[in-house]
C-alpha cells in the first residue's frame, strides 16, 4: 500500500492505495467521484478525463500513486452543487452538445482545458484539441459548436466579437 | 407567455435531462452501489472454434477474495436468450459448453469481492482447448464443405431461401451487375454493456439494473428463464450510455441474474471495453449480389438481389435481418416492377450479429443505391436524372411495395431538390471538373444518396396523472439511452396542459414504475411513445373539463386549458381553476385525475430523405476526407428540431465511418485484428467535417403525430452517399465501385489499378450453393428436399 495525498475538488484527501490502483478507480470508487466515467481499456476514449494541476489528463494512464501531491479536478468540481451551471457545461446544454453523457464529463473537462491552453480556435484547432476524446451519440457537431461559443464568448475565435 | 397548443411542440427546448449529466450526476450501472455486491469476471475463448477438453479452476477458487468459480458443468444456467432464433435448434448456452465457437465466448465466471480480485483469479483458471478448423468467411461458410457449428443441424446455413420474380431482368436493354461487401462493425457505445442485480430486497425476488433499450420486455424474457413471476422481478435501466441496437440481456446478463439467486448476494458485471469489441453483438455483415435491368432510357425493369448474411457465431439474430429489414427496403424510392431476392443465412465463427443503428436497412440503402450510381454510369446518365425518373411519385402513397411493404406517405423528388439546392450540386460538379481539367492531386468526388427506410410499427403504453400540488407525471412504456424523451414528451404533454415543462415530471424506464411498455428500438419512440403520451394527456385534460364544468356549471364544450396553467370557460378569465385545484376536487370526488393508456396498433412510418456527400480524395496517396456533407431527412412532423438533429449528427457520424473506416476484422484463424478502440478505426472529432441538414416535413397518417422516426435515418442515407462520393471522385479514371470502408489503401489500388487497366470486374457470380436454396411458396415436400440439399 502507497500513502497518497491529493486534493480533489479543492477538499484535502489522504489515502492508502494498492500500487496498481489507477487514478480513475481511486476517484471513482475510493472517493466516490463516479462522474468520471472510464469508456475504454487502452487510453484511447478520454471518458476519464480529468484536470491535473490545471492540465487535462486521462485518468486511466496514471496510477492513483503517480498523482500523489497532486491537484485534481473532476466534472463534480467545474460548478459548486447548488449554483449556475460552469460556462462550459451551460455551452453544451444550450447547444445539445451531449446525448447520452457518458463521455460528457470527459469531454467538458477536456474543453475547459482547451479553452485555457490556447489563445485562439477554429473549427480546425477545436476538432483536433478534442481528438482524444470519442462520442458515439452526437457525431461532435454540437460539441464543436459549443466549445467554439465559449470560445467567442471570450474572444478566442478569430474575426468574432468577446 | 401563453402555453397550450403549439407553445412547445415544434419548438427546440433544451433538454430537461442535461443538467444532471453535465454534473457527473449520470446513474450508469457502474456507479451503483450496493452494500455486499460482488463482481463478476469472465474468462472467454482465446480460439474460435475448439472443443473443451477440461477446466481446472483449483486454483482459481483458493484465490483471495474469490466466492465461486463456475463453468457450465458446475451450474445449470438457462440458455441465452434471442431476440429472434433464426433456426430451431441453434441456441446458445449462458456459458460454452463443450465447445466454444468465437473468440471472446464465455467459458468460465468469476464470483470475487472486487475487480481486480476477479480478474486476478480468472488468469488462474486452466482450460484445455481442442481446436476445431474455424469458418471465418460468410462465403465460405455456405459450402457444405466448411467446419460445422452445430453438429445437429448438420450445415451452417441457417437459413437458406428464394423468393419474388423468376425472370427480374426480362426485357430489360442493360443489366448492371455489382457484388458488394456491407462490412461487419461493432456498435461501440461508450459504456459498454453492465447489469446489476440484487437479490435482497423485499419486493422482489430480483430487481436489475441494466443498460439496456427495453426492460420490460428483457423482465420478461429473465423471469421466464429463471422460472420466476414476471411480477417479483423488477427491471431498471438507468442513465444507458448509449446502445444503438447493441445493448439487451447478454449471455452474461443471464449468468449474473442466475449467480444472484444461487449466492443471494447482489452481483455486478461491467463489460471492460476489450470485452464489448468481441461479445456485443456486431452489426451489419452482409455480402450483396446485386443485378439491376434497365431501358436505354433509365426507366428501372427489375432487380434481382443474391444475398449472404452472417449471423456470427450461435446464429446472431443480427443475421436475419436480411431476410427482414433488408429484404422488405429493397425496392427503396424507386418505382421496381420486379424483384427476386435470394438469401443464405449462416453461422460462422465470430462474434454473434445483432442490430446496429439502421439493422438491416442501411444494408439495403446501400446496395441500392450503389448498383444505381453504377447504372447512371454505364447510361451515362446523371446520377439525378437517373433516380427522378423512377421516384416513387407522392400522390401514389399509401403504397403497397413490391416487396410488401406499406409505405404510408412520402415526396422523394422535394428532398432530393432540397439537398440539390443546399449543397449547391450544380456548383460542386463545375468545381469538380474544374479540378480534374487542372490534373488536381486532390479530387473532389461528389455523392447521392436517395433512401426510405422503416421505423415504428405497433403499440406503446402511456400513463398521465395530475397531482395535488399541480404537477404532472408523464410515464410512457418507451426507454430512452440518450434520445432526450424527457424533454420531447413533456413538450406534447405541457401543450395539451397549457403548463410550463417544468411541470411535468417524466417517468420511464422502471417496470415497477412503468406498468408496460415496448422499450425504445427501431426509432419507434416519438411516433408510438410520443403519440400515447399525446392521447392519454387528451384523455386527461377531457376528464378535466368535464370536471371543471362542472364545478363551474357551465357546459362542457365552452371549458377550454386556458394556457396559463388553468382550466376555464373559454372567454372569461376569471371563470378558471388551476390544474392543482382540478387534481384535488378529482381525489375528492375519489377518483384522482390519472389515465393509462395504450395506443392502437400503427402501422409502420417510412421516412425518408436524399444526402449529398462531398469527399476529397488524395489521388497520390488514396487518403478520403470528407469534407462536407448535406442531409435532408423528412421524419413527418417534428416535435423538437434539436433533438431531430442530434440523431440526424450521430447517425451521420456513424454512416460515414462506415463507408470510410470501420470494419471488424478477423485473420483466417478467427482472431479479432481490431479489438481494442486503438485498432478500431471509429471516428474522432478530427475525422469528421460539421454537417449541413435540412428536412421537409411529409406527415406521416398512421399516428396522431405525423412523425416518423429519425434515430437511424442519417445512418441509412449517409453511407451510400459517401460511398458513392468515392468512386465518383474517380469515375473519370474508369473506377466503377470500391468496397467498404474506402481506406487508402483500396482507393489507391482502385487508382493503380485504373492507370495501368487492372481494374478488377465489380461483379461475380455468387456461390453455387444459392441456386440449390428452395423457393419461397414452394411445396412442403420442395422445401424439404432444398433443405437436404443445403444440409449436405
Ligand atoms: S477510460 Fe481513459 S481513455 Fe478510455
Ligand atoms: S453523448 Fe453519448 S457518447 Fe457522447
Amino acid at each position: 500500500m502507497v500513502l497518497i495525498a491529493v486534493q480533489v475538488n479543492g477538499t484535502d484527501h489522504q489515502d492508502e492505495v494498492e500500487p496498481r490502483l489507477l487514478l480513475v478507480q481511486y476517484l471513482r470508487e475510493t472517493l466516490g467521484l463516479t462522474g468520471t466515467n472510464i469508456g475504454c481499456d487502452t487510453s484511447s476514449c478520454g471518458a476519464c478525463t480529468v484536470l491535473l494541476n490545471g492540465e487535462s489528463v486521462k485518468s486511466c494512464t496514471l496510477l492513483a500513486a503517480q498523482a500523489d501531491g497532486a491537484e485534481i479536478q473532476t466534472i463534480e468540481g467545474l460548478a459548486p452543487a447548488e449554483g449556475p451551471l460552469h460556462p462550459v457545461q451551460e455551452a453544451f446544454r444550450e447547444n445539445h452538445a451531449l446525448q447520452c453523457g457518458y463521455c460528457t464529463p470527459g469531454m467538458v473537462m477536456a474543453a475547459v482545458s482547451l479553452l485555457e491552453e490556447e489563445d485562439q480556435l477554429t473549427e480546425r484547432t477545436v476538432r483536433e484539441g478534442l481528438e482524444g476524446n470519442l462520442c458515439r451519440c452526437t457525431g461532435y457537431h454540437n460539441i464543436v459548436r459549443a466549445v467554439l461559443a465559449c470560445a467567442a464568448e471570450r474572444g478566442m475565435v478569430p474575426g468574432s466579437v468577446s | 407567455m401563453t402555453m397550450g397548443a403549439g407553445a412547445f411542440s415544434g419548438k427546440p427546448v433544451r433538454r430537461v435531462e442535461d443538467p444532471a449529466l453535465l454534473r457527473g450526476e449520470g446513474t450508469y450501472v457502474d456507479n451503483l452501489k450496493i452494500e455486499g455486491m460482488l463482481t463478476l469476471h469472465f474468462v472467454r475463448s482465446p480460439i474460435a472454434h475448439a472443443t473443451i477438453r477440461s477446466i481446472d479452476a483449483s486454483a482459481a477458487r483458493a484465490m483471495p477474495g474469490v466466492v465461486g468459480v463456475y463453468s457450465a458443468t458446475d451450474l445449470a444456467f438457462p440458455p441465452a436468450p434471442a431476440l429472434m432464433t433464426l433456426r430451431p435448434g441453434a441456441v446458445r448456452p449462458a456459458l460454452a459448453e463443450d465447445r466454444v465457437n468465437f473468440v471472446g465466448d464465455p467459458v468460465v465466471v468469476v464470483v470475487a469481492e472486487s475487480r481486480a480480485l476477479a480478474m486476478d483469479a480468472a488468469e488462474m483458471v486452466e482450460i484445455d482447448y481442442e481446436p476445431l478448423g474455424a469458418v471465418v468467411d460468410m462465403e465460405d461458410a455456405l459450402s457444405p464443405d466448411s467446419p460445422v457449428q452445430y453438429e445437429s443441424i448438420g450445415s451452417n446455413v441457417m437459413i437458406g431461401l428464394r423468393s419474388g420474380s423468376d425472370d427480374p431482368l426480362a426485357g430489360a436493354d442493360v443489366v448492371v451487375r455489382g457484388r458488394f461487401e456491407n462490412q461487419r462493425v461493432a456498435v461501440v457505445p461508450m459504456e459498454g454493456s453492465a447489469i446489476a442485480v440484487d437479490p435482497t430486497g423485499a419486493d422482489y425476488d430480483l430487481t436489475v439494473h441494466l443498460a439496456c433499450q427495453m426492460p420490460h420486455m428483457i423482465r420478461g424474457v429473465l423471469s421466464g428463464l429463471l422460472e420466476l413471476e414476471p411480477d417479483r422481478v423488477r427491471v431498471i435501466a438507468p442513465h444507458v450510455g448509449g446502445s444503438f441496437g447493441g445493448k439487451h440481456l447478454s449471455a452474461e446478463g443471464v449468468v449474473a441474474a442466475k449467480l444472484a439467486l444461487e449466492l443471494g448476494r447482489p452481483v455486478k458485471w461491467v463489460e471492460t471495453r476489450s470485452e464489448n469489441m468481441v461479445a456485443l453483438p456486431h452489426g451489419r455483415g452482409q455480402v450483396q449480389y446485386v443485378e439491376l435491368g434497365l431501358k436505354h432510357d433509365g426507366t428501372m425493369v427489375g432487380l434481382r438481389c443474391r444475398m449472404v448474411g452472417d449471423a456470427g457465431a450461435y446464429a446472431g439474430f443480427g443475421g436475419i435481418l436480411v431476410l427482414g429489414q433488408t429484404k422488405i427496403m429493397a425496392q427503396g424510392v424507386y418505382h421496381i416492377p420486379e424483384i427476386a431476392f435470394d438469401v443464405g443465412i449462416v453461422v460462422t465463427n465470430t462474434t454473434p450479429m445483432g442490430a446496429y443503428r439502421g439493422a438491416g436497412r442501411p444494408e439495403a440503402a446501400a446496395f441500392l443505391e450503389r448498383i444505381v450510381d453504377m447504372a447512371a454510369d454505364e447510361l451515362d446518365m446523371d446520377p439525378v436524372e437517373l433516380r427522378r425518373k423512377n421516384f416513387i411519385q407522392p400522390e401514389e402513397f399509401p403504397l403497397t411495395t413490391v416487396m410488401g411493404a406499406e409505405y404510408d406517405s412520402g415526396d422523394y423528388e422535394v428532398a432530393l431538390d432540397e439537398a440539390l439546392r443546399i449543397s449547391d450540386y450544380k456548383g460542386l460538379r463545375d468545381e469538380q471538373a474544374q479540378r480534374r481539367a487542372r490534373g488536381d492531386r486532390m479530387l473532389l468526388g461528389i455523392g447521392l444518396a436517395c433512401y426510405v427506410e422503416v421505423t415504428g410499427g405497433g403499440e406503446e403504453f402511456a400513463e398521465v396523472e395530475v397531482h395535488d400540488d399541480g404537477m404532472i407525471t408523464v410515464k410512457a412504456g418507451t426507454s430512452a439511452h440518450g434520445q432526450g424523451h424527457a424533454t420531447a414528451f413533456a413538450q406534447i404533454a405541457a401543450d395539451q396542459f397549457g403548463v410550463p415543462i417544468e411541470q411535468i415530471r417524466y417517468v420511464q424506464s422502471d417496470t415497477a414504475r412503468v406498468a408496460r411498455g415496448g422499450g425504445t428500438g427501431g426509432s419507434r419512440s416519438v411516433q408510438l411513445g410520443g403519440t400515447a403520451v399525446l392521447q392519454t394527456s387528451k384523455l386527461v385534460v377531457e376528464r378535466a373539463k368535464e370536471l371543471v364544468a362542472d364545478i363551474l356549471e357551465a357546459a362542457p364544450e365552452d371549458i377550454v386549458v386556458t394556457g396559463d396553467g388553468s382550466v376555464g370557460v373559454a372567454g372569461v378569465p376569471s371563470k378558471a381553476i388551476t390544474w392543482a385545484q382540478v387534481a384535488r376536487t378529482a381525489s375528492e370526488r375519489g377518483a384522482p385525475l390519472q389515465v393509462q393508456h395504450d395506443t392502437e396498433r400503427a402501422g409502420s412510418t417510412f421516412p425518408f430523405g436524399a444526402h449529398v456527400a462531398v469527399v476529397e480524395v488524395d489521388s497520390e496517396t488514396g487518403r478520403v476526407v470528407p469534407v462536407q456533407h448535406f442531409a435532408v431527412d423528412d421524419c413527418g412532423v417534428i416535435v423538437n428540431p434539436l433533438l431531430v438533429d442530434g440523431q440526424v449528427h450521430g447517425g451521420l457520424a456513424s454512416g460515414i465511418a462506415q463507408a470510410l473506416w470501420e470494419q471488424f476484422l478477423y485473420d483466417a484463424d478467427g482472431n479479432p485484428i481490431t479489438s481494442t478502440l486503438a485498432e478500431y478505426a471509429m471516428p474522432s472529432a478530427a475525422e469528421l467535417p460539421s454537417f449541413t441538414t435540412a428536412h421537409t416535413e411529409t406527415p406521416s397518417p398512421v399516428n396522431d403525430l405525423g412523425a416518423k422516426g429519425i434515430g437511424e435515418s442519417a445512418t441509412v442515407g449517409s453511407t451510400p452517399a459517401v460511398q458513392n462520393a468515392v468512386v465518383d471522385a474517380l469515375s473519370h479514371l474508369g473506377v466503377r465501385h470500391i468496397d467498404m470502408p474506402c481506406t487508402p489503401e483500396r482507393v489507391w489500388r482502385a487508382i493503380s489499378d485504373a492507370r495501368i487497366g487492372t481494374l478488377p470486374d465489380p461483379w461475380r457470380e455468387p456461390r453455387t450453393e444459392m441456386a440449390a436454396f428452395p423457393k419461397e411458396g414452394a411445396s412442403e415436400e420442395e422445401l424439404e428436399r432444398g433443405a437436404e440439399s443445403v444440409n449436405l
